[in-house]
């Protein structure tokens, strides 16, 4: 089938069947490498974009449930304000090692700074507990995220 | 532009050879294995050098190359898999050289084994936490004596003496500082003066290094915050197709129904390959990969190992054990001495199979052609892919192409050429270039685990509680025995027993041996620590239940056993004093400590623990004091800290492999657990300044994590934990 989807601010035809995860449409079909692959059961965070501002994995999201939404990724997340400053932030506090999660990670926390721009701990936790990082960034990620929200 | 160009993704990167990426105009500089021979630098116009030519002369293990734009490249021999060696590598370079880190860039380096072994490893791999320890000597001879010749090509040119002329930036400057030229400018005419020898060309005193031992930022990170970095699941080629793989959920079994029919239906799917051990469905994309395997329902002959089971590998473990191995050391009279103490302590202790569960599942991506192999997959073993993949298709090594990436967490995983090999497998049955990637599943379900050990130690205190007779046998599979037989001499497998063997402590009479038992059907390798992992959970373990059977506090227990060692003393000294030991804490708080030597560097940790009335373990604290020599880039090292602490701490409260009915029973990360953001403690980073030589740093904190924890839930509750992972059930308030 085809679909036509907005993708960071353009509009891509693609023809697969409506059942193919997103993840896989940007990844493969649209080349767009930036969403990772880590689980494919919503289970750790990789591939998490944004649909409409929310923050979903899209591992699990079907492309014909995409509709006209408008999605963003990671290549395009620094053209929004929170992303920029967690970019700069993620640099400053030097997060990243591996670096094959922090995709997902970014994008996790661009929407919850999105909603929420002054998080506490607990929220932190709770909006970024879904992303898993095996290189154990994580004491740099909470420092960075409260950096780029300046708390 | 990037610095680092391993974002690009060079179309006809497959026509472009080796020769000619070295070849060209510039300076060109190898540099050889271990510094210690006077020709272990050599320079050269970059047009007239050709690899094999000289690895044949001066046997050099890397190349630099300084073109006439100014550019300077280093090809790293190592690969960056998260632990920042890209970054202290040309750090080390930067220092002697004289330029600035941001004028470095970074190309992978191809398998060349006689180019860029590690000389710690004896081949060209990046583990064992050897990359500094390797290249700390190499690569600032290279940058000094490239430093010297771009300095002596200048004074050439001003007619003066190059003693009074200095470098600095990428940047000759005479003595009066009204004239300078660009390294661009002088490399071609550097290339053309004599080399001087490396042994006689000046290193700088650490005490002037401007560059190592700064928190320098590291060369990786602007493309891994934006999803430009290349990792091999990346790879994106023309024609390529992409396939999803089942591989035989039992070792040894095969495919015994495929339906191939209802694969081929599925929108997308072209192909599908049955190789028996395993059955690939290629197709244009991922999902409709994925869609065609499932969709094949393919059902399996478990052959051989259909019934293996956890209880049994534990059993046979349990058994052998019980016979004397192969004798890692022996010193003094352990019998005697045994015989004779005032008390006895003994225990058993046990580790389970791990799965290494990095954050980029298995992948590789082939065109396999008649005359050529081409490869593009992250690995931190080159030299021993590239030999596997000769072996497979019966082509010459140099017809392998292998094209290394950054790696998303390797820890171990990628030493191992198995999801290559798989790859070339099925890419025999493909027509054109094929991505193959492993589901979450497999990659958890086929991974080569770190092995179950099973430990029996006996020790003899004497009347004052002073350790007089110790023996550790160590029983499990030995990865040396199969990845480097060579170093397995009368049965001794030097990893298994490594940190067992010479504990920090002074134990007069001392027997260590191992029994290797290797399990049916299940695959066994490095992980994250190697021997050490294993090792020091039990040393450290087993030294804190003798302080207690001695009535002595901890660290006062092993500080009157460490006054030969001073700087292990040093390191356990500072932990315990960072972390506020001995201060008092709540009921079922405890603090544990542990102590290590292992990678050439000094470890200690004290964790600091809460176990809640149901056995929950909350780690709160880990205070690490790390003493690895000299050091390239302290961030880099508070950074392993952190993460190479949760990496032991997350296998040693959720790990665990298990198997039934040949099967591994965890599959995805809701069973094989990681830590998540809100398990996470504070893990704090002490690190000792000093002049001794360089240690590795990126698997030391995973080590000795696990004792340290341990440790503090015994103080908390007065359990002992002699199994990993812990056990929360048997942690439960006194019931």
């Amino acid at each position: 089938m085809a679909f036509t989807l907005k993708i960071n601010g353009s509009s891509h035809e693609v023809d697969v069947d409506g059942d193919i995860p997103l993840l896989w449409v940007l990844r493969d079909v649209l080349g767009m490498t930036g969403t990772k692959f880590g689980c494919g059961q919503a289970l750790c965070g990789a591939c998490t974009v944004h649909v409409d501002g929310q923050a979903v994995r899209s591992c699990q999201t079907r492309v014909d449930s995409v509709g006209d939404s408008a999605v963003t990724t990671i290549e395009a997340i620094g053209r929004a304000p929170q992303g920029a400053a967690l970019q700069k932030a993620w640099l400053e506090l030097e997060v990243v090692q591996c670096g094959y999660c922090q995709s997902g990670q970014i994008m996790s926390a661009a929407a919850l700074l999105k909603d929420t721009p002054k998080p506490t701990d607990d929220e932190i936790d709770a909006a970024m507990s879904g992303n898993v990082c095996r290189c154990g960034t994580y004491q740099r990620i909470r420092a960075a995220i409260k950096h780029a929200a300046g708390v | 532009m990037d610095r680092l160009i391993l974002t690009e993704q060079i179309a006809d990167e497959t026509a472009m050879s080796r020769r000619a990426l070295l070849q060209g105009t510039g300076l060109l500089l190898g540099f050889a294995l271990t510094g210690a021979s006077t020709e272990s630098v050599f320079a050269a116009p970059a047009s007239q050098v050709v690899e094999n030519e000289v690895a044949g002369t001066f046997a050099p293990n890397g190349f630099i190359r300084i073109n006439p734009t100014g550019a300077v490249t280093l090809i790293m021999p190592m690969v960056e898999m998260g632990q920042g060696v890209y970054t202290s590598l040309s750090m080390l370079l930067a220092e002697e050289l004289e330029v600035k880190l941001d004028q470095i860039q970074v190309q992978h380096a191809p398998p060349n084994h006689a180019l860029y072994v590690n000389s710690i490893i004896g081949i060209q791999n990046t583990g064992g936490s050897a990359s500094v320890r390797a290249f700390w000597t190499p690569l600032r001879q290279a940058g000094s004596v490239g430093r010297n010749l771009l300095i002596a090509a200048a004074a050439k040119r001003w007619n003066v003496d190059p003693a009074t002329c200095r470098a600095k930036d990428g940047v000759v400057f005479d003595a009066s500082g009204s004239k300078h030229l660009s390294y661009g400018e002088l490399a071609e005419a550097a290339a053309k003066l004599p080399v001087p020898p490396a042994a006689n060309v000046k290193l700088k005193n650490p005490k002037d290094f401007i560059l190592i031992g700064t928190r320098a930022k590291r060369v990786d990170s602007s493309i891994k915050v934006d999803g430009r970095a290349l990792y091999g699941i990346d790879t994106r080629l023309p024609g390529m197709k992409v396939a999803a793989v089942a591989i035989s959920p039992v070792l040894g079994g095969k495919a015994k129904t495929v339906d191939e029919k209802a694969a081929l239906t599925v929108k997308g799917v072209r192909q599908v390959v049955n190789i028996d051990e395993a059955v690939a469905v290629v197709a244009d994309h991922m999902g409709a990969a994925k869609k065609g395997l499932e969709a094949a329902a393919i059902t399996w002959d478990d052959g051989p190992n259909g019934k293996v089971s956890n209880a049994d590998i534990v059993k046979q473990l349990e058994e052998e054990s019980k016979k004397p191995g192969a004798v890692a050391r022996n010193v003094g009279d352990v019998g005697k001495a045994l015989a004779e103490a005032a008390q006895r302590v003994d225990a058993i202790y046990q580790v389970p199979f791990l799965a290494h569960a990095a954050m980029e599942p298995m992948n590789c991506t082939v065109h396999l052609q008649k005359d050529r192999c081409d490869i593009w997959v992250g690995t931190q073993a080159p030299t021993i892919t590239q030999s596997l993949v000769a072996e497979l298709t019966g082509l010459p090594k140099e017809a392998i192409k292998i094209r290394n990436h950054l790696i998303g967490g390797g820890f171990g995983r990628r030493l191992e050429a198995d999801g290559t090999v798989l790859a070339v497998k099925i890419a025999k049955h493909v027509d054109g270039p094929v991505k193959v990637i492993w589901s979450r599943e497999e990659d958890i379900q086929h991974d080569m685990y770190r092995p179950y050990y099973l430990d029996r130690l006996s020790a003899g205190l004497d009347a004052a509680g002073k350790p007089v007779a110790w023996t550790h046998r160590i029983a499990g599979s030995s990865v040396m025995a199969r990845y480097y037989p060579p170093y397995v001499k009368d049965g001794l497998d030097p990893d298994a027993v490594e940190a067992a063997a010479e504990p920090p402590y002074a134990l007069a009479n001392i027997h260590v041996d191992f029994v290797r038992v290797e399990p049916a059907g299940v695959r066994t390798s490095w992980w994250r620590g190697v021997g050490p992992t294993h090792n020091v959970f039990v040393v450290e373990s087993f030294i804190d239940e003798l302080a207690h059977a001695a009535k002595q506090d901890p660290v006062a227990y092993r500080k009157g056993l460490l006054g030969h060692n001073p700087r292990a003393l040093a390191v356990l000294s500072l932990a315990a004093e960072k972390a506020g030991w001995g201060s008092p804490l709540p009921a079922r708080h405890g603090r544990g400590v542990s102590v290590q030597f292992a990678y050439g560097s000094y470890t200690s940790q004290v964790a600091e623990v809460e176990v809640a009335a149901d056995g929950f373990v909350k780690v709160k604290r880990i205070v690490c004091a790390i003493d690895c020599g000299m050091y390239v880039n302290p961030d880099t090292i508070e950074a392993q800290v952190q993460g190479g602490t949760l990496f032991g701490l997350t296998a040693a409260l959720h790990g665990s492999i298990t198997f039934k009915d040949g099967r591994v029973e965890q599959s995805n990360f809701d069973s094989y657990l990681p830590m998540r953001i809100d398990e996470v403690p504070v893990v704090e980073t002490h690190l000792i300044k000093n002049a001794e030589a360089p240690g590795g740093v990126g698997e030391a904190p995973t080590a000795i994590v696990s004792a340290a924890v341990t440790n503090a839930i015994f103080a908390a509750t007065g359990r002992r934990v002699r199994s990993l992972p812990i056990d929360t059930n048997s942690l439960k308030s006194s019931s």
